[in-house]
């Protein structure tokens, strides 16, 4: 197998560039980072691009991968280049930084924009909160937690891409995981910043951030939780 | 379609999308041939037995599944939008698809 080569064409530039091709040997198990760090380390020593874990953790190394956005260092090239080539661009909808780096600013603003952040309730004075795991909430919660921020389900929401100041799929998935933390203390508020212009009812239930999401969440169900508890809140008067 | 987009559910919102755009065409056609029955009424048994042709059958059968789509197609929006999330959604776009080429295949049974 490692006599094979496969030809890799890699966008080089900002938003203005051009695709370089590359021939670069095939290995067994061999992962689309592993191809770009190649061709970074032996080809292109000028080759920039963003990792650090390369085991599926940090969420640094997405990238869009024969045009869908993908965590580079657990894509496997069987995978994905069932034709032979591989066409790898910057991700989707974020600045791009130089070649394969995008800037991931607006993504983190929006996830503050949304007020995505624990408001804790208690004291050290309290004891520790019984949360019992077969909760429904805490169901709900449970299912989205483990996102870690690699930027593939922004990348691949066509409404970020149309709508501007939508705060995509990550940040509302993580405000719906808090929403449903019943030590939270932060709802109402968080329900105001995400049911204005670019929140949750902007969505329109394309479900590509759920179909891409490496981890197997479900960011769409959790926005259209969010538009229930919304719709709820504004029923009552309390948004 | 792009690679991101080439999904069950992409493609729902694309045909509800482009069912609503065509409808919003027929829909003002619709409105101008039914308005033809208070002045213009033999202009309108023209235009019905023009209907009866074949060809124009078949297109009507395009247009009642087209109607067909965006109605299902609304609803399944109402579904995610108002009910519980349910993990079967492909499920719930084949379902819509096929409720509306039925409907078309009724029209077309009882069009002669």
């Amino acid at each position: 197998m490692s006599s094979e080569t496969i030809t890799v064409e890699i966008w080089r530039g900002k938003e203005e560039g051009e695709f370089q091709t590359y021939q670069v040997p095939r290995m067994e198990s061999q992962t689309v980072l592993d191809i770009v760090t190649y061709v970074q380390r032996n080809l292109d020593p000028g080759l920039s691009y963003r990792f650090a874990c390369r085991v599926g953790v940090c969420g640094s190394c997405a990238m869009t991968v024969n045009g869908k956005p993908r965590w580079t260092c657990r894509t496997h090239i069987d995978k994905v280049a069932g034709d032979g080539t591989l066409r790898i661009q910057p991700l989707r909808n974020l600045p791009v930084i130089r070649d394969l780096a995008v800037d991931m600013t607006d993504f983190f603003e929006k996830w503050t924009q949304a007020k995505a952040q624990f408001v804790p309730t208690a004291t050290r004075a309290d004891d520790f909160a019984q949360v019992s795991p077969d909760d429904p909430q805490r169901k709900e919660a449970s299912a989205g937690i483990e996102c870690i921020n690699c930027g593939v389900c922004y990348s691949a929401c066509d409404t970020v891409a149309w709508l501007g100041d939508y705060l995509g799929p990550a940040a509302l998935n993580r405000a719906w995981t808090l929403h449903n933390d019943v030590r939270d203390g932060g709802r109402a508020e968080r329900l105001k910043a995400i049911s204005g212009s670019g929140g949750c009812q902007a969505c329109h239930s394309h479900q590509s951030c759920f179909e891409l999401c490496p981890k197997h969440l479900n960011p769409t169900a959790s926005i259209a939780g969010l538009k229930r508890a919304t719709v709820k809140a504004a029923l009552k008067g309390e948004i | 379609m792009k690679a991101h987009r080439n999904h069950a559910n992409y493609w729902a919102f694309a045909l509800h999308r482009l069912s609503g755009v065509a409808l919003l065409f027929f829909l003002p056609a619709h409105f101008y041939v039914l308005g033809l029955a208070v002045e213009q009424a033999a202009t309108l048994d023209m235009f019905l037995s023009w209907t009866e042709a074949p060809l124009v059958k078949l297109l009507e059968t395009g247009l009642v599944i087209l109607l067909a789509a965006h109605m299902t197609g609304g609803l399944r929006v109402l579904a995610i939008e108002f009910l519980a999330w349910r993990d079967w959604q492909k499920s719930v776009v084949a379902i819509t698809g096929g409720l509306s080429v039925a409907a078309g295949l009724l029209f077309l049974l009882n069009a002669g």
